[in-house]
């Protein structure tokens, strides 16, 4: 019964949350500014840059032929996952928290916990709307991206080649993977800061600067490494990288690393999305609501 | 259905070693018009956010139609506004009330009734933060009516309304009444509560002071005399209403004394040949109640600070 009652207050929470989100005009200009970087730093500038064969700073050290590679449907799998580690998982972060952060100083947390489904259900909801958007966001990418390797395959009258499925799969899971875990970041700093503002300046800093100050102090200081080795952004660069996305040490995407291999990578994104879900989930289901 | 919906025992919240709350044991019974009053900063809103489950006592608990606080058994049949209306700045306020209308399980059709009820009907497609303060307000009544729930918890409904709004929100709360709903409210302004509320509690600095019906709380009425020539008056109001019940102001003698008392203080007056130049009943207005009871709580609490309400 009470079973029964809470997963109804789920769906509940969920679809209410949906709405609010669907409606929420941020969250399309983030969708859509992580989309604009997506096609601009995967396809636009390397495009250009073979097209005129100069030789950009993205990819100075890579022969013309292997950037085409890049840009054909066989390569969207590893174009796709490369640009998630950095710039897609600082927009997701910044989703998080606002999502979750807004509410404090909106007061809509405390209107919520009102209506009926418990905190937990509540909590649940958002989190399932969360989902369900990343969701939506990495399929998006894929569709995107497949769409103009076919544009690009076709213009420069290439044999069209598909990733094989599993390729395919496997970088969409490492994508829900890698933003799932940024969002929840995103979503326990939001929690914590019960602020946005506070929330995403504090995740920023953490994701663009402090990793990357580590990881630098890491090279000369090796006790370090073991500390900066299970960060949760070497996590995720190292995915994109064990799928073969080329590191920023050789040119590639920053924020791609290879720090550790792919399985230790996704055992890590997995345990910090998890443990960053239920600490934000017990700090809202336990904490006083002002 | 008699019985008690909300009962607090010795409810306390503390921030360090300050009481916001101290010790509040109230009850409110089903199908009453409770009025929590207060001045400002006195622990209303902390009162009803820890009967809300929002927030926990450091010590003392509530029940709450029967269940702890915050339990979602209770929460589905209590709606309510706490500390001003909390919704989406960026949507509608229709799309605000769909929202809070989904958690609960509603149709989006229940949305569109609520706002009817608090006459937000015209104006619910435009954003939230369009509103005037008012109209939020109106807004915050309005998703406290979603699912038509036992139980209304009303944090200073009247907050930001106008005169015709603050009277549209009395004949509310009085329909609630009548279709049998449990309403407690609360207020920093007594003249509304007076005219609506069935019982009320009052609190300062964190304490419940009394709890009482309004007739009770306003107490012994009072009779007002003028009359000459003033000595002889006088010793007639003492004959009648006894030597401690009378007291000489200046320009005329007050009694304590009920209504019924008036035509035998007229009728000796006559008799001794006074010529009586007014006689009237005062009732004590729930203000000047909540000022001497505010007043000596502050004498004699802990902090002695005094705290003077808005009005």
């Amino acid at each position: 019964m009470n079973a029964r009652r809470g997963s109804a207050s789920l769906l509940s929470s969920t679809r209410a949350e949906l709405l609010r989100l669907g409606r929420w005009p941020a969250l399309w200009v983030m969708l859509g500014a992580g989309m604009l970087l997506n096609i601009l730093f995967g396809y636009v500038f390397n495009y250009m840059s073979y097209r005129t064969d100069s030789g950009s700073e993205i990819n100075e050290s890579m022969p013309p032929e292997r950037v085409l590679q890049t840009l054909l449907p066989a390569g969207v799998p590893v174009t796709t996952v490369q640009g998630m580690p950095m710039f897609g998982g600082a927009i997701l972060l910044i989703l998080g928290a606002l999502a979750v952060g807004s509410g404090f100083g909106w007061g809509t947390w405390k209107t919520v916990f009102t209506q009926g489904p418990s905190r937990a259900s509540t909590y649940g909801g958002t989190m399932a709307a969360l989902a369900t958007v990343i969701v939506g966001l990495v399929a998006a990418v894929f569709v995107v991206n497949f769409g103009i390797a076919t544009l690009i395959c076709s213009a420069e009258s290439q044999t069209l080649d598909w990733p094989p499925l599993s390729q395919v799969a496997q970088a969409f899971g490492a994508g829900l993977l890698i933003y799932g875990m940024w969002t929840t970041a995103g979503v326990l700093v939001g929690t914590l800061a019960r602020s946005p503002a506070l929330a995403v300046g504090l995740g920023m800093v953490w994701a663009l600067a402090v990793e990357n100050l580590l990881r630098g102090v890491a090279n000369a200081l090796e006790p370090l490494e073991v500390v900066t080795d299970v960060l949760p952004g070497t996590a995720a660069g190292s995915l994109a990288a064990a799928l073969g996305a080329p590191t920023f040490s050789e040119d590639g995407t920053p924020g791609v690393l290879d720090a550790i291999g792919g399985g230790p990578a996704v055992l890590l994104l997995a345990v910090y999305t998890a443990a960053f879900a239920l600490a934000a989930g017990l700090l809202i289901v336990r904490r006083d609501t002002a | 259905m008699t019985g008690t919906v909300v009962t607090t025992d010795g409810m306390t919240k503390r921030y360090g070693t300050h009481a916001a709350v101290d010790g509040v044991s109230l009850t409110v019974r089903r199908g009453e018009v409770y009025g929590f009053l207060g001045p400002n900063g006195a622990g209303k809103t902390t009162t009803l956010r820890m009967i809300l489950g929002l927030m926990r006592p450091t010590s003392g608990g509530a029940s709450v139609l029967g269940h702890r606080p915050g339990d979602p058994a209770a929460t589905a049949r209590i709606g309510a506004l706490i500390e001003g209306p909390g919704f989406y700045p960026y949507l509608s306020g229709r799309n605000n009330l769909r929202v809070m209308a989904r958690y609960q399980g509603l149709p989006d059709a229940a949305a569109d009734a609520a706002l009817e009820r608090v006459n937000l009907a015209g104006r619910g497609r435009d954003a939230f933060r369009s509103y005037s303060l008012g109209m939020k307000q109106r807004l915050g009544v309005a998703s406290a009516l979603l699912g038509d729930p036992e139980l209304l918890v009303l944090d200073e409904p009247t907050n930001g309304l106008d005169p015709a709004g603050m009277a549209d929100m009395g004949r509310l709360v009085a329909d609630l009444r009548a279709q049998g709903k449990t309403v407690l409210l609360s207020s920093h302004l007594l003249s509304e509560v007076q005219e609506i509320c069935d019982r009320v509690g009052v609190i300062s600095c964190g304490r419940l002071i009394t709890e009482s019906s309004v007739a009770d709380i306003r107490g012994t009425r009072l009779l007002y005399v003028r009359a000459e020539p003033i000595d002889i008056a006088l010793a007639v109001a003492m004959r009648v209403a006894g030597d401690d019940a009378v007291e000489y102001t200046g320009e005329g003698i007050r009694l304590r004394a009920d209504a019924t008392t008036a035509p035998e203080i007229a009728r000796a007056l006559v008799e001794e040949g006074v010529l009586l130049n007014e006689l009237r009943i005062c009732e004590r207005t729930l203000e000047e109640v909540f000022f001497e009871l505010t007043a000596a709580a502050n004498a004699s609490g802990p902090s002695g600070t005094s705290e003077r309400m808005a009005h």
